[in-house]
């Protein structure tokens, strides 16, 4: 019997919405003005190098890296600055953002536009890093963690296995399953690329079963690479969750508190690792990634190239506008992605998707009392128990009964929220017992 | 316009509402057994119960809570189910209305409604019959199949009663039963067997749980250990001692278990929360429904031994947690 890769813990079966899996990449129009955040990632806000009036090319450096957890930034456009302020972003509250206003497609002349596939790997593993940090890439996946770090292994640690994340387990997404068909190629040199960075031979490209197109593209393509090996997952929610995905491809699990590479793993989203190949053997920083836009409310869903930057009104536009009857625009998927007013702020590195949803079904509905089914328990994927942890913020417990319950492993998946018969927003309260442990 | 919520923006479909309907369900192929054995006694004794049930869920959300009318969730319409199916088909009416008040009322609301009672409200009301009407609650009519066309009226004893009476021990002024009045396994599983009127047909018990177990209302760890307990400590006895009162197979085949084990022992609200929990919970059944089957003045011991376990609940519920992602097993 093959082997059936699947985290055994807790998880959902989500309805998938994946429309646009068939729809190739089309690139988005560049938009008049960009507005770009200096802060994409987890870590310190990257130090602004421009200043208004500055004239910019594609890939030129915005601003630099504070500190080691941090990263560059790199203009999507070509033309002038025309200022720097704080403005609201996705979330809501003001971020420090470069506008820059369009002129022309003018690129910096180091990056190598042909469609070439470089498959020479001429670098040692610290020259890669290096340039991981200078392409300014992230986790494109949703962490924002800035890749050089992930990349270069601490003393002491040792890491056996890179795993590839495509498994894209979030209904309507479906950037990086495209990416994959697309780009498979890329992605396996990308993966070798990191692989010589850490040093070793072995990487698991993990797709999930629901990706036909994209399992056939890797699986025909690896078979030319030594080490290379795509495996089928299940599906599940949440399967591509780091410590899940770890869990379906090892078998082993990671101890509260530890990092992946603590058991010898690392984990990296394909999005990323197309971006390192792409500025390692390309020259090209990352300022564009994949964005899925789809939902109900859509009028023309589909996978746009898009420059980080651009309005996600300017998107919205031009996949047929907001009609009326659009209740939601969600930031990435409808489990884990943020609903937003304010469509001015720009798409960033980690803006996976915009979904438009108009459906009743996508609205919170009232909540009543809990029932005690236990269900939340029985789908929570890092095996709590969130009845428990609502209760105890209910009761305003103390952070040590918060600590008790591991409420800090919560991965903010939201099985607990999706399967409550009582509509209980538990997560919320997930999400609070969090912040009060980290306040300590 | 647009709206804001905190994430995930896809919630289940599955709201307590439709899993409540789903266990309303189950219950069906047991009513059916029930009318069919037991006759239009059997349909007049579960209309009378699951009304008032529902009746008295409704005043008290209308006069007494003056919230909202919370028996559109059908929980109460699973209550009135349940009390029904704990009766003998010959309850006056009056008589349930009583065993609705205590279970709705007092074993439901006075804790506050659903998911806030700490006893299995159906239970609570047929314990209360049973012992302030025990006359009319140990009257077994006997199963006629298709009753309703020719019904005959006789009485008789339940299985249950017969094995307690082989004991030569137990009181001598009741009726004496040899092990040869013990129906057939086949009239026990299907249900031609003197009883509650939804208890006898375990036929059609089990086909609800199988509807539970696909519609995944519940998991079949609680219906499975609990069974599972009784038949191990059963065998055990009977075995050592060689007393034919263990029958294995009769004890699991007949009275109230197997409805007590899937449906009054997997009640979300009086049942612990965690896997590992429920099987405590299952297991303390198991072994207080033998001892109380066997020891004790009463025939049957699955009522008591699942109200004595919801008193457990909260206890279980404090220690019996789950391994979390990355804990050693």
């Amino acid at each position: 019997m093959v082997k059936e890769y699947m985290f055994p813990m807790g998880g959902i079966h989500l309805k998938k919405y994946k429309i646009t899996t068939d729809c190739p990449i089309i690139d988005a129009k560049i938009p008049d003005i960009v507005t770009i955040p200096v802060k994409q990632h987890i870590g310190s806000p990257a130090k602004t190098l421009v200043s208004k009036g500055d004239k910019v090319k594609v890939g030129t450096l915005l601003a630099d890296a504070d500190g080691i957890v941090s990263s560059d930034v790199h203009s999507s456009v070509s033309g002038e600055v025309i200022k720097i302020e704080d403005l609201p972003s996705s979330s809501g509250y003001e971020e420090k953002m470069i506008s820059i206003k369009t002129e022309g497609d003018e690129w910096e002349a180091s990056i190598d536009k042909s469609d070439k596939i470089i498959q020479e790997i001429n670098l040692s593993p610290e020259e890669i890093i290096a340039k991981i940090r200078e392409g300014g890439i992230v986790g494109m996946g949703g962490a924002g963690y800035p890749t050089p770090i992930k990349t270069a292994v601490p003393e002491g640690k040792k890491v056996e296995l890179l795993i590839v994340n495509g498994i894209e387990c979030e209904p309507f997404l479906t950037a990086d399953d495209r990416l994959m068909v697309e780009h498979a190629e890329e992605i396996i040199m990308g993966a070798r690329v990191i692989n010589r960075a850490l040093g070793i031979q072995n990487a698991i490209i993990a797709i999930d079963e629901n990706k036909p197109k994209a399992i056939e593209a890797l699986t025909t393509l690896s078979k030319r690479y030594v080490g290379v090996n795509v495996k089928v997952c299940r599906t599940k929610y949440p399967q591509g969750g780091e410590k899940q995905l770890i869990r379906a491809i090892t078998g082993r699990e990671l101890p509260s508190g530890k990092l992946p590479v603590d058991i010898g793993c690392i984990v990296q989203n394909v999005g990323t690792v197309f971006a390192v190949y792409e500025m390692v053997l390309k020259n090209k920083p990352l300022f564009e990634r994949i964005v899925t836009v789809s939902g109900d409310g859509c009028r023309h869903p589909g996978n746009y190239r898009v420059r980080i930057g651009t309005p996600i009104s300017s998107l919205i536009e031009e996949t047929g506008g907001l009609s009326d009857d659009v209740n939601k625009i969600i930031i990435g998927g409808p489990m884990m992605g943020n609903a937003i007013v304010n469509t001015s702020a720009p798409v960033t590195k980690l803006t996976s998707g915009i979904l438009l949803l108009k459906d009743d079904s996508f609205s919170k509905k009232e909540a009543s009392a809990c029932i005690r089914c236990g269900k939340c328990a029985l789908v929570c994927p890092a095996g709590l128990r969130p009845y428990a942890i609502k209760q105890a913020v209910t009761f305003n417990d103390t952070t040590e009964c918060l600590r008790k319950l591991h409420a800090g492993d919560c991965i903010e998946c939201g099985c607990c929220s999706y399967i409550c018969p009582a509509r209980i927003p538990i997560l919320d309260y997930c999400k609070i017992a969090k912040q009060e442990i980290r306040k300590k | 316009m647009l709206k804001i919520s905190t994430n995930p923006h896809m919630q289940t479909n599955r709201d307590i509402r439709a899993l409540m309907l789903d266990v309303v369900i189950a219950l069906m192929p047991a009513a059916i057994a029930a009318i069919l054995f037991f006759g239009i006694d059997a349909l007049r004794v579960i209309l009378t119960s699951v009304a008032a049930c529902v009746m008295f869920e409704y005043l008290c959300c209308r006069y007494w809570f003056k919230s909202e009318n919370s028996t559109k969730d059908f929980s109460a319409v699973i209550t009135g189910l349940l009390l029904a199916y704990n009766l003998p088909s010959t309850m006056p009416c009056w008589m349930i209305l009583i065993g609705a008040f205590m279970a709705i009322v007092v074993a439901k609301m006075c804790f506050g409604g659903l998911g806030r009672n700490i006893f299995n409200p159906a239970l609570v009301g047929r314990v209360f019959l049973f012992i302030s009407f025990p006359v009319q609650m140990t009257v077994w009519p006997v199963p006629h199949f298709l009753q309703m066309i020719s019904p005959d009226g006789a009485t008789g004893a339940t299985p249950l009663k017969i094995l307690k009476s082989i004991d030569a021990s137990s009181s001598a002024s009741t009726q004496m039963y040899s092990i040869d009045d013990l129906p057939s396994y086949l009239n026990m599983f299907l249900g031609n067997i003197g009883g509650c009127i939804g208890e006898v047909s375990t036929i059609a018990l089990l086909l609800g749980f199988a509807w539970l177990l696909y519609r995944k209302v519940i998991t079949w760890h609680i219906p499975v250990y609990y069974l599972l307990t009784v038949f191990v400590f059963t065998s055990a006895l009977y075995f050592i001692t060689g007393n034919m009162k263990f029958l294995p197979f009769a004890h699991l085949l007949s009275g109230g278990l197997m409805l007590g084990a899937i449906f009054m022992a997997t009640d979300y609200t009086t049942s612990p929360m965690t896997l590992k929990g429920q099987i405590i919970f299952a297991i303390g059944c198991g072994i207080l429904t033998v001892i109380i089957r066997s020891f004790s003045a009463y025939p049957e011991g699955v009522s008591f031994a699942i109200l004595i376990m919801n008193a457990f609940v909260p206890l279980i519920d404090k220690y019996a947690t789950q391994r979390c992602y990355g804990e050693k097993r």
